[in-house]
């Protein structure tokens, strides 16, 4: 398989004041199309950083990251937003959904900024919800909705534009053992059937037992699978 | 679904403090369209008054008369085209509240200089004919209910007695801002009977309304004037019926420039009642604004979102306050004294200025949010705890 991602020798380091705290250091690593990978390690490890540095919502502070073919350590705030637009689906550990939309209007969202006609928006709204199995919920509002419905709403705005990358911070980290399972059940489904490349931050084992490949960080370095 | 959609649903997103907002806003608009309006009113006397007219008056004060007799000298002067004059009568219609304007006027010349006040041939020889006869603006008219043959009583005050008046003329206002509110009788009338009952006063007026041919003489002509009764008892001050005006109005000077300025400032501070909204519900969104921009949305999206509610919340309230105020300010107008303005209504301009307003407090409310919004970064927004 060809790399998707390539990450290559990238350090990102946070200002507080004047004390310059590390964060990453120095971090090489390949993503190849279609995989599923994990990213374990305690917390403050720099596993979320790397997390958004790939998906493109933060800069490194050193090196280079290329995305499917796009160096995007060099793109504007500007370019950066459409890359992200067109390239990324993301998925939270608490779901960030829009609470005055219902779950067809947060689907909808991100297709605000193609240029889809009305019906043909519909249509892919539909077609995630009805993946994602909540073809029946789409005028529910998040609070009507439990938290692993929520989620569900959440992966259906992540993949409605198609994106090549699925990247996913916690995504079972708030809900219980069954919305867990049933969430990570949907992220292997996109693997395996849609072909998505997935990126997974996690603090619980189950739940990197769905990734093809797992990833340690410790102290903003690679430590190995 | 759209973005304005998302903008409309985030303005309703906190009914109770959007409609709070709102309500206030509106207030602000009406306490500001009311102000103006007043202003507007109080000045409008000035763009009133005709750029023929002269006015002479007693040189000391307004409220000393003048001889009877200097009429005949300043008609005689080069370029006058005639000579009416007035006296303030006071006086009570009924209740004391019945605020209007009394004049003793000179009957044969009053409506050939005031040419404002229109008058049909017949009522105004009626008028000339009966010696205790009236004429009463269309507007006194109206409020009063008075019909030509109807009588009027005084009660006399400045020139005590009972004073009776038969209404012979109704005149009506040429323009929006010529006074329909004043009452005309004979200055022979009232001073023939000073004669009998106060032989002192007898024989004067308050002052002279002079029509020019030519308004760019007023200065040389009101300096004629003024020279024919140096070093007499009575000298005169002659001025142009605008500058007359504008004393009255500059007396009552710095009550409208306090008006002026709390018109302003109410504005100001309903400006910081909005922002402090946009600036709530700003920062409760920090964590959704995040959200967007991970999606792909831009800084223009966020602007027009931020924005777009400021503007929906100044709009709603600015729109409502508008039509609200014609209400409010008719409602005004009935609980003043009846004729203590001798019109009131609402400018155009006004309600122009209410809505710039408006919409200026929405724009400006949302800078600083809209600042804030943008310069946090979508890492920091998703740590952000509201």
């Amino acid at each position: 398989m060809a790399s998707l991602i390539s990450v290559q020798n990238v350090s990102k380091s946070y200002w507080r004041d004047k004390l310059e705290i590390p964060v990453l250091n120095n971090i090489t690593i390949d993503v190849e199309e279609g995989e599923f990978l994990a990213l374990m390690g305690p917390s403050g490890s720099g596993k979320t950083t790397l997390l958004n540095l790939i998906a493109g919502i933060d800069k490194p502070s050193k090196g280079k990251i290329i995305v499917n073919g796009t160096d995007i350590s060099n793109l504007g705030e500007s370019a950066l937003a459409k890359w992200r637009a067109n390239n990324v689906g993301f998925i939270f550990q608490f779901y960030n959904l829009i609470p005055v939309l219902t779950a067809f209007e947060n689907v909808e969202l991100p297709l605000l900024l193609t240029k889809l006609s009305k019906s043909q928006r519909r249509k892919q709204v539909e077609t995630a919800l009805n993946l994602v199995g909540l073809g029946d919920r789409m005028d529910h509002y998040p609070k009507q909705l439990s938290g692993g419905q929520e989620q569900r709403v959440a992966i259906a705005r992540a993949i409605v534009t198609d994106p090549v990358l699925l990247v996913a911070d916690e995504p079972t980290g708030d809900l219980d053992r069954t919305s867990a399972e049933e969430i990570l059940t949907l992220m292997e489904r996109l693997n395996k059937e849609f072909q998505k490349t997935i990126i997974m931050v996690t603090h619980d084992p189950h739940a990197a037992e769905s990734a093809h490949k797992l990833q340690h960080l410790e102290k903003g370095d690679l430590v190995g699978a | 679904m759209n973005v304005v959609k998302l903008v409309l649903k985030n303005s309703l997103r906190h009914k109770l403090r959007t409609t709070l907002t709102i309500v206030g806003i509106m207030i602000a608009v009406i306490a500001f369209g009311l102000l103006r309006t007043v202003v507007t009113v109080w000045n409008s006397s000035v763009d009133a008054a005709a750029a023929n007219r002269l006015i002479t008056r007693q040189a000391v004060s307004f409220i000393f008369p003048l001889p009877y007799s200097y009429k005949e000298k300043i008609k005689a002067i080069d370029g006058i085209e005639n000579v009416s004059f007035a006296n303030w009568f006071g006086g009570v219609y009924k209740d004391k509240n019945n605020f209007f304007t009394r004049l003793a006027v000179d009957d044969e010349t009053i409506f050939d200089v005031m040419k404002e006040f229109v008058i049909s041939d017949q009522e105004l020889a009626d008028f000339k004919r009966e010696r205790n006869s009236c004429v009463i603006g269309a507007e006194i008219a109206k409020q009063y209910n008075i019909k030509i043959g109807d009588q009027m009583v005084l009660d006399g005050d400045i020139y005590p007695g009972r004073w009776e008046f038969v209404v012979r003329g109704i005149y009506k206002p040429k323009n929006k801002n010529t006074d329909g509110t004043q009452m005309l009788f004979h200055w022979t009338y009232v001073d023939e009977r000073l004669k009998v009952e106060s032989p002192i006063r007898t024989g004067k007026v308050g002052w002279y309304i002079i029509l020019i041919n030519d308004p760019g003489r007023s200065a040389e002509i009101s300096e004629k004037i003024d020279g024919l009764f140096k070093n007499s008892s009575a000298e005169t001050k002659t001025e142009t019926e605008k500058a007359f005006t504008q004393g009255f109005v500059s007396a009552s000077g710095a009550i409208i420039t306090a008006m002026n300025f709390m018109s302003f400032v109410i504005i100001g501070i309903i400006m910081l009642v909005l922002a402090n909204t946009m600036i709530m519900a700003a920062r409760e969104r920090t964590r959704e604004y995040a959200v967007l921009k991970t999606l792909g949305f831009s800084a223009f999206h966020i602007v027009g979102l931020i924005l777009g509610e400021s503007m929906v919340i100044a709009l709603l309230g600015g729109g409502i306050g508008i039509a609200l105020t014609y209400p409010i300010v008719g409602g005004f107008e009935q609980a003043v004294p009846k004729g203590f303005f001798p019109f009131f209504y609402v400018e155009p301009i006004t309600l122009i200025l209410a809505m710039s307003a408006a919409l200026l407090i929405g724009v400006l409310a949302s800078i600083f949010p809209i600042q804030r919004a943008l310069k946090t970064k979508i890492v920091d927004g998703f740590r952000f705890v509201g």
